[in-house]
């Protein structure tokens, strides 16, 4: 039998209920938001349901979404069924004061960087990450660049001048 | 239809394909001339650069390197990856914060006299990487003698580039340029010793 | 020094008192980009290895969040730069996949042509590489000359030479002129003699094949634990080819093989490369047959109709005022665009290289991120180089294909 999104959708909502929300489908894609604590329980009953078997990671990513509050960082999950051919989406969002999240580097080793990744650009704390230190940005830097507080440009440069390119300081077009 | 020319139509006549050697007094059997020209002459023929390749433009300066557009045509064969044995520091590609200490670190190593040359946008200014994370110009850190444009730039670019080093090495400079004054306030304003 | 180090075990029967610290740092020689790994050595074995990346970060994700769709492209053109087609037409893909635009037939089969021919400049790139590290340059300098031809083709197209910024949201910029078939002609008549050459210099190679047999390996769980694609992970034994399993842009016209090695050392994965590039070739030639069976005019369809999100034409922007001001509104992003997350992957030559673009409808993306396989599987790298010689690790490394843009970006 095919793995189709529908089944996908009643097997997840079978374990677990009304805690799934936002189930939705754009352009194909099976997408569903998880509580935050709940994100290891997913991928592991996605990881070890014989029917799912959605054991690759895709990508793990962050997203800052400033207007949602009580919600401002979104950690976004990429998974795949390579036998399957089939991917899911899922996204637990969580508050920007305690941005605790578990990491899934137990489950999959690709998670590592990733969540380092994701660590240093908004701030997300992953809880029981063996070596969460920034990875891409120098490592004195004291503030999460990605979010969308902080301007794409170095304030402190001297040689560019903002108000040449349209810009006059603060972010946005 | 084609549009009239507009550029390039006061043609220079004699175009020189040869480099002539230094001026002299030569008589038979011997040559005289100055100094530094000799010197000159054998530096700006043998070069030994230092591809310091982080990104895009690295690999145009692969393909300079290749058989189409050989830069060993101007005795810059040898290239070194050690900064203590070469002569021209080649920053080629976007330079970040965080490499910035490691092209400092790699410029003191290297024995006088040095050159650098900084190709690409990235590398003259930052390019189009106007973001928190990019140094914005090598020249921030390090002394830079030619610039050469370009995103990344033609290998022909690159090699205009290196004859306008080899014209400063060849011309422009005395033997012992680190003793010269605007060479010393130079390095000061680096804060270079 | 031996007290900061003490936590790294030293293996059963080394005769050394503590571990040596070695620096691979960003500078390289070979001219692969610049990472840096701090190795803990035994001797001239590795004991372990610290990763550490970031020396090129230069923030496209954010960058992204500023600039309209067209913008992008020129971003993602440096994202893997030794095959930049593939990444820009990944982006128009994804964007057209946003946008609900179809595309023609032709023009997805001169996408192939141009993606193939990307596949295979950067793999000879990364096969001549792992020539020149394990000392042989002759084969490197064969094959660069070749990759000129490929850049003779690109600029025909486009213009540029390596760093393209290819093709619309819905195809090509201009047509393919006959000068552009007549070189493709020629590099599909001189190619494989080269192709054959450069084989014949490694592939049965005592001296190579000592060298990459039997280090840098890896099993095909650990690589798809870590997250593996593309060359690396084909050849570990898994098949997973994103042209096989999602295809895209009419791969599914198109018969080829999907070489697959075994062990995954650093031979299997010079031989999946070099196999692949000749399944590029084959693909280039079949979508060159069928390319000539279109007739008319259909032979001059470059582009899907799309005016609200295709630029017009140069020689109406000059001279029309509509043309003018719908190139200056798609450029600035003044059109509609519909909200919403959209993921797509295209099969890069490093692996499977996803853009991930959430739109509020707003000019510029909210937010672009890249799912780039090289960062994501040099993760890996201690693991795999653990035990191994130091000149070993060197030869993983330029066989891992790290291309130092695509894991920074």
């Amino acid at each position: 039998m095919p793995l189709t999104n529908e089944t996908i959708t009643k097997k997840l909502t079978e374990h677990f209920g009304d805690q799934l929300t936002d189930i939705e489908e754009p352009y194909g894609l099976l997408t569903f938001t998880a509580p935050k604590d709940l994100n290891l329980k997913v991928m592991q009953f996605l990881y070890d349901d014989p029917e799912l078997k959605f054991r690759f990671l895709t990508d793990l990513t962050g997203v800052h979404f400033p207007d949602r509050k009580g919600g401002e960082l979104a950690v976004v999950y990429h998974l795949h069924n390579l036998e399957d051919n089939v991917r899911l989406r899922f996204r637990i969002f969580t508050d920007i004061a305690k941005p605790d999240v578990f990491t899934a580097t137990s489950l999959f080793s690709a998670a590592n960087w990733m969540e380092r990744e994701t660590y240093d650009f908004f701030g997300v704390n992953f809880v029981g990450h063996p070596n969460l230190k920034r990875v891409l940005n120098v490592d004195e830097m004291d503030y999460f660049p990605m979010r969308k507080e902080y301007p794409l440009e170095d304030q402190t440069r001297t040689d560019k001048d903002d108000e040449m390119f349209g810009r006059g300081g603060h972010i946005g077009i | 239809m084609a549009r009239p020319v507009r550029f390039n139509i006061n043609a220079q006549a004699d175009v020189k394909l040869v480099k002539e050697g230094p001026e002299g007094y030569s008589g038979e059997g011997f040559f005289a001339t100055s100094l530094d020209k000799v010197v000159g002459l054998g530096r700006a023929n043998s070069m030994w650069p230092l591809p310091f390749a982080t990104s895009c433009c690295g690999i145009e300066f692969m393909a300079t390197m290749g058989a189409t557009y050989d830069f060993a045509r101007f005795g810059a064969e040898r290239v070194g990856f050690s900064p203590r044995q070469c002569d021209l520091l080649m920053v080629m590609g976007t330079i970040a914060k965080k490499m910035g200490p490691v092209v400092k670190q790699v410029y003191l190593q290297m024995a006088e006299p040095r050159w650098v040359m900084a190709v690409g946008a990235c590398a003259s200014s930052g390019g189009i990487f106007d973001t928190y994370s990019v140094l914005q110009g090598i020249d921030q850190i390090i002394p830079v003698d030619v610039y050469v444009p370009g995103c990344p730039p033609r290998p022909e670019a690159i090699l205009d580039g290196f004859m306008k080093v080899q014209e400063l090495v060849h011309n422009k400079e005395v033997i012992r340029r680190r003793t010269s004054d605007k060479y010393k306030e130079l390095m000061e304003s680096y804060g270079i010793q | 020094m031996s007290e900061q180090h003490q936590h790294v075990k030293l293996p059963d029967g080394s005769i050394e008192k503590t571990t040596t610290t070695l620096n691979m740092g960003p500078t390289h020689p070979a001219t692969h980009g610049v990472f840096q790994n701090i190795l803990e050595l035994d001797g001239e074995r590795i004991v372990s290895a610290d990763s550490t990346v970031g020396y090129i970060h230069r923030a496209f994700e954010k960058i992204a969040e500023r600039r309209p769709l067209y913008q992008i492209t020129p971003l993602t053109d440096r994202l893997n730069y030794c095959s930049s087609p593939i990444n820009n037409m990944g982006w128009h893909l994804t964007c057209e996949k946003l946008l609900g635009v179809k595309t023609p037939k032709r023009v997805d089969y001169l996408r192939i042509i141009v993606m193939e021919l990307a596949r295979i400049s950067d793999h000879l790139i990364c096969n001549s590489i792992v020539g020149v590290d394990a000392g042989a340059y002759t084969g490197f300098l064969y094959v660069m000359q070749y990759r000129e031809l490929i850049y003779e083709i690109y600029e025909e197209v486009c213009g540029s030479r390596l760093t393209t910024n290819i093709g619309r949201i819905g195809g090509f910029e201009r047509n393919f002129t006959n000068t552009a078939f007549t070189k493709l002609e020629k590099f599909l008549r001189e190619y494989p003699a080269v192709l054959k050459e450069f084989e014949n210099m490694f592939m049965r190679n005592r001296i190579f094949m000592e060298r990459t047999m039997g280090t840098g390996g890896i099993s095909a769980e650990r690589a798809l634990n870590y997250g593996f694609t593309g060359p690396n992970l084909r050849a570990t034994g898994v098949d997973y080819d994103v042209r096989a399993m999602n295809p895209y842009s009419s791969y599914e016209d198109f018969s080829f093989n999907i070489p697959v090695g075994s062990t995954g050392d650093n031979y299997d994965r010079w031989l999946v490369r070099e196999q692949e590039m000749w399944e590029s070739l084959g693909i280039i030639r079949q979508a060159y047959e069928k390319i000539q069976e279109f007739k008319g005019a259909d032979a001059e369809v470059y582009h899907a109709n799309v005016p609200e999100y295709y630029l017009p034409k140069k020689e109406d922007v000059y001279t029309k005022m509509e043309a003018l001001i719908w190139h200056f509104k798609i450029i600035m992003g003044e059109v509609e665009m519909p909200a919403g997350e959209v993921y797509h992957s295209v099969e890069g030559a490093n692996g499977e290289l996803g853009f991930y673009l959430i739109s509020d409808g707003g000019r510029a993306p909210f937010r672009l991120h890249f799912r780039r396989p090289c960062f994501i599987y040099y993760q890996a790298y201690p693991e795999i180089t653990q035990g191994s010689m130091l000149s070993d690790a060197v030869i993983t490394m330029s066989s891992l294909n790290l291309i130092a843009g695509e894991m920074d970006a």
